[in-house]
């Protein structure tokens, strides 16, 4: 009967807990919200092993309440309980029933470690890209289409993308909750995974490896678009870069931002030491955390080329000051710059 | 002074109780700062880069120079009695033991006033750690600091294995011994194993940094993921050589405060041995992202897996030591019992965490941050505040105050869970660990607020505790030796605080419980195994607190290239080394008429 008592009292709380398992989150961030089939067989093996170990976790609550009411010493009583030295066959069960569940867990667990380890470096239906992590923001190079960008990841849905990861600098780890697990990237060593995107949209990536004062802003966006205006965008990404308007910001522009960043094609890989520019304006955010939602595309520029080191302590971005820009000098270029558009 | 040269291991005990409390408050404050920092989205409380030092901090205090202080607390107190010794097998390399824990301990602490604090994570990984990504001391105090606190540690593993092998009580057979000193053993075993695995990483890394040696340079054909196999070699061991203990301390307070014998002491004895044995075979499932690839990651995750098996005959022997005992509530045992659900907790979430592919979703997030918190502080510290309440009437003869206990188990208890369970939900939708702050509307944002709540709760169990310690302490000495009237070690047997020598006899041992079985014999003493005689005892020595300060101004002068100041320091250690070596000190004896006189620590 008690131990009945306890497991109603239970059960509220275990759905609870399946309710909030069972959709909760953002659908660009969560993890218990898969958007992809890799993320989905991994929400599968975590809903697997969050069902057993529930399951380990009521038997021994249960026991342990019910010990506890039953067992607790009266006023005044002072026998002596029997000591019980054991028991063989409760011991027996209680290390044969683990390992019954062990191998529940294990199978499935293997079969997706070497699913998720697949090669697809030679399908030429994968889509391959290398990444590149730097201090505090993502490089993103299409070897098969020549072309570089940084921050937003444009991908096709419907498609194996196959990564291969590398940093410039420190260890970092390369993480898109929704659409699968992380990968490091390692000094000197290069990883591969794949992902797939089911459906259009944009999803948060984010750097799971401590990496520095920035560690914590150095997010990415996952952009998945239809198959269609993905070819339109690496068309756009071949044309040649936009230039501003307005010739002085445009030298300016030159003379103070090309020597590390990249428009175009127009600058060799050798100077690309900042992130690739073309088409900033039509970024998902600018500096990786100001959206460009929530304010408008220049203002998050100036915002940003005024001072970097206020967004991302230890970024190597120098600021407008110590460029010797005048605020409106860095409005030219902001609004140069929110212009530059890609159609796709 | 007479507390500097001590070699008494009771002393010795208390002193690493309070170097080890006073490292656990700073550490404790540390994690009060990270978490009012992230209490809400984007608050500018500390900067990302004071951030990532107090992370480091926290983390490497609470581990090397908190927790595993603590447990050498309660093992010097305990140990020798238990197993009905008059003190550990070399006394003297307690003593130093004690003081490069601290020495290593207050040089790592003093980066903060040297304005140069380690900040790459309690695991200092490369290349973050390497002079490139972190100039300045900062690593250094890191790996010069746990150097010298690792000789302590590891001095006392050695030292304890000795002693329970050569020292134990006649009659008091290996499958005799109390639980706490079996796992104290096979943990003085893995000490032996794993530090020095980490003083060769320490070692390797100081070289890269002082002398530009290029082990995890891969630009110059070192390997960075080196450094992560060595530091989990010996970084998983590790976790199992925190808890341990702590299961020790559950087992003998449980079965003492249910008036039951241990429940499968045998096959308690075995799941210690394998989980000490496989905890070394898993060290990858730490790296089941750095891209080891699927075989790997495979086997690791399956040998992780199997872990849960002795753990679990452990919780279940527990639960059944509990079945139709006579249980007593008390701060001690509602500890005790609270570490059993909470403990379970820990370990299931550790068992997701062996999934490799569903790894790669939790690793590096908070979901993991709950985990190891479950582990460490709800088994560990619910297990080491367990057993301060438990032995502390054996320590220092006084009992700690019931009410006081209460609130501190209530608050603590309450605040863990509040702290770290929604922490788990926090990991599960995307939040990453060791940020400084979170973007507003993630769905971080309430869970991280009640995160704060629960962590200053755990704060005011703590500081409970403290006020407890005070108020105790203004109390007359009046604990009993059988403190709670249902002892069954040796411990017990023995006046509270037990005099300097410990046993005047040594006892004869008759059985398991050994105490426990005299008492239901009828008996109200223990058997003697030897007559009154005049019992041998060390001298004190003031040479291990100067060997430590020379390793301490060496340490100085290696991390700031003065080598002058850093042969010094190594002159004066080496100088104590000799005169210790040089000098025969045969100690003295105290008389059978002198030991009426009832010398106390």
């Amino acid at each position: 009967m008690n131990r009945w008592h306890v497991l109603k009292r239970l059960l509220p709380l275990m759905v609870g807990l399946m309710l909030i398992l069972s959709a909760c989150g953002r659908e660009d961030l969560s993890t218990l919200n898969p958007q992809g089939p890799v993320a989905q067989s991994q929400y599968d093996l975590m809903k697997l092993s969050i069902g057993i170990m529930a399951l380990v976790v009521i038997v021994v609550f249960a026991i342990c309440i019910y010990v506890l009411i039953r067992f607790r010493r009266r006023k005044g009583d002072n026998t002596i309980p029997k000591q019980v030295e054991g028991n063989h066959t409760l011991e027996i069960i209680w290390t044969s029933v683990p390992l019954i569940l062990l191998l529940i867990l294990g199978v499935p667990t293997i079969q997706q470690v070497f699913n998720l380890s697949k090669d697809y470096s030679q399908d030429p239906d994968a889509i391959q890209v290398k990444v590149t992590a730097h201090q505090y923001w993502w490089e993103f190079e299409y070897p098969d289409y020549g072309i570089t960008t940084a921050q937003d990841l444009i991908v096709p849905t419907g498609k194996k993308i196959y990564f291969q990861l590398h940093t410039a600098d420190v260890k970092h780890s390369f993480w898109i909750p929704a659409i699968g697990g992380k990968m490091d990237t390692n000094a000197g060593i290069t990883n591969k995974m794949y992902l797939e995107f089911d459906k259009e949209g944009v999803f948060r990536g984010k750097c799971a490896e401590l990496c520095g004062p920035s560690h914590a802003y150095m997010d990415f966006k996952a952009k998945a678009v239809s198959e269609e205006s993905f070819n339109n965008w690496i068309a756009a990404m071949h044309e040649p870069a936009q230039v501003a308007a307005d010739a002085e910001i445009a030298t300016l522009f030159t003379n103070a931002c090309l020597s590390c960043h990249a428009i175009g094609e127009s600058t060799a890989d050798s100077a690309r030491t900042g992130p690739d520019l073309t088409g900033i304006g039509g970024r998902v955010t600018v500096g990786s955390i100001l959206y460009n939602d929530e304010a408008p595309v220049a203002d998050n520029l100036v915002e940003w080329i005024t001072d970097p080191q206020k967004i991302k302590a230890g970024a190597n971005m120098p600021s407008a000051g110590d460029m010797g820009l005048t605020p409106e000098q860095v409005q030219g270029i902001a609004d140069y710059l929110a212009d530059y558009k890609l159609n796709y | 002074m007479d507390w500097l040269t001590t070699v008494d291991h009771k002393k010795i005990g208390i002193l690493y109780l309070i170097a080890g409390f006073l490292f656990f408050i700073i550490g404790g404050l540390e994690a009060l700062v990270i978490r009012y920092q992230l209490m809400v989205p984007m608050n500018d409380v500390v900067s990302g880069q004071l951030f990532n030092e107090l992370i480091t901090m926290h983390g490497t205090t609470m581990i090397f120079l908190a927790a595993m202080p603590m447990l050498f607390a309660l093992m010097n107190a305990v140990i020798p009695l238990q197993i009905g010794a008059r003190d550990v097998a070399f006394p003297f390399l307690n003593s130093l033991g004690f003081w490069t824990f601290f020495f290593g301990g207050v040089l790592l602490n003093l980066s903060w006033f040297a304005n140069a604090v380690p900040d790459a994570g309690w695991t200092s990984y490369v290349p973050l750690a390497s002079t490139t990504y972190s100039d300045g001391h900062g690593v250094d105090y890191y790996v010069i600091g746990l150097q010298i606190a690792g000789i302590g540690t590891l001095l006392g593993g050695i030292n304890f294995m000795a002693t329970i092998i050569n020292m134990r009580a006649p009659g008091l057979t290996f499958m005799r011994l109390p639980m706490f000193t079996w796992t104290i053993f096979i943990t003085s075993v893995l000490i032996v194993f794993a530090f020095p695995v980490l003083t060769v990483g320490l070692v390797a890394l100081m070289f890269d940094r002082l002398f530009h040696a290029n082990f995890f340079e891969s630009a110059n054909g070192g390997n960075t993921v080196l450094w992560e196999h060595i530091f989990w070699v010996f970084g998983h061991p590790e976790v199992y050589i925190l808890i341990l203990p702590a299961f020790g301390i559950i087992s003998e307070v449980v079965s003492t405060f249910s008036r039951k014998r241990l429940f499968g002491y045998s096959s308690m004895v075995f799941a210690t041995m394998l989980i000490a044995f496989l905890g070394f075979m898993v060290w990858a499932h730490h790296m089941f992202t750095t891209g080891l690839g699927p075989v790997a990651n495979g086997l690791f995750s399956i040998a992780t897996m199997l872990i849960a098996v002795p753990t679990g005959v452990k919780i279940f022997n527990w639960l059944f030591t509990l079945w139709g005992g006579s249980i007593k509530f008390n701060t001690s045992s509602m500890f005790a019992i609270g570490f059993v659900p909470t403990f379970v907790m820990g370990g299931v979430t550790g068992v997701m965490l062996a999934s490799a592919p569903a790894d790669y979703q939790y690793h590096d997030t908070y979901f993991v941050v709950a985990h190891f918190h479950y582990v460490i502080v709800g088994g560990l510290i619910f297990g080491i505040f367990s057993g301060l309440h438990y032995w502390w009437p054996k320590m220092f003869g006084r009992k700690l105050n019931e009410v006081l206990g209460q609130i501190t188990f209530w608050t603590f208890f309450i605040g863990f869970h509040m702290t770290f369970l929604i922490q788990h939900f926090l990991g599960l939708l995307g939040m990453p660990r060791r940020v400084v702050s979170y973007l507003p509307g993630q769905g971080f944002d309430n869970m991280n607020l009640i995160s704060t709540i629960g962590a200053f709760l755990m704060g005011i169990g703590t500081i409970a505790f403290i006020i407890n310690v005070f108020v105790t302490w203004s109390k007359p000495r009046n604990a009993e030796a059988d403190a709670w009237g249902d002892g069954r070690s040796l411990e017990w047997t023995i006046p509270s605080p037990p005099p300097e020598y410990n046993f005047k006899q040594l006892p004869l041992v008759r059985s398991y419980d050994a105490w426990w079985k005299e008492k239901m014999d009828g008996n109200k003493a223990m058997t003697p195994a030897e007559p009154v005689g005049p019992i041998h005892m060390p001298s004190p020595s003031i040479l291990p607190f100067i060997m430590s300060v020379g390793l301490f101004i060496a340490g100085f002068g290696f991390m700031y290239n003065k080598l002058i100041v850093a042969g010094a320091g190594l002159l004066i250690t080496f100088a104590c080394m000799a005169i210790r070596s040089l000098f025969d000190d045969h100690g003295f004896h105290i008389e059978p008429e002198d030991q009426e006189k009832e010398v106390h620590v």
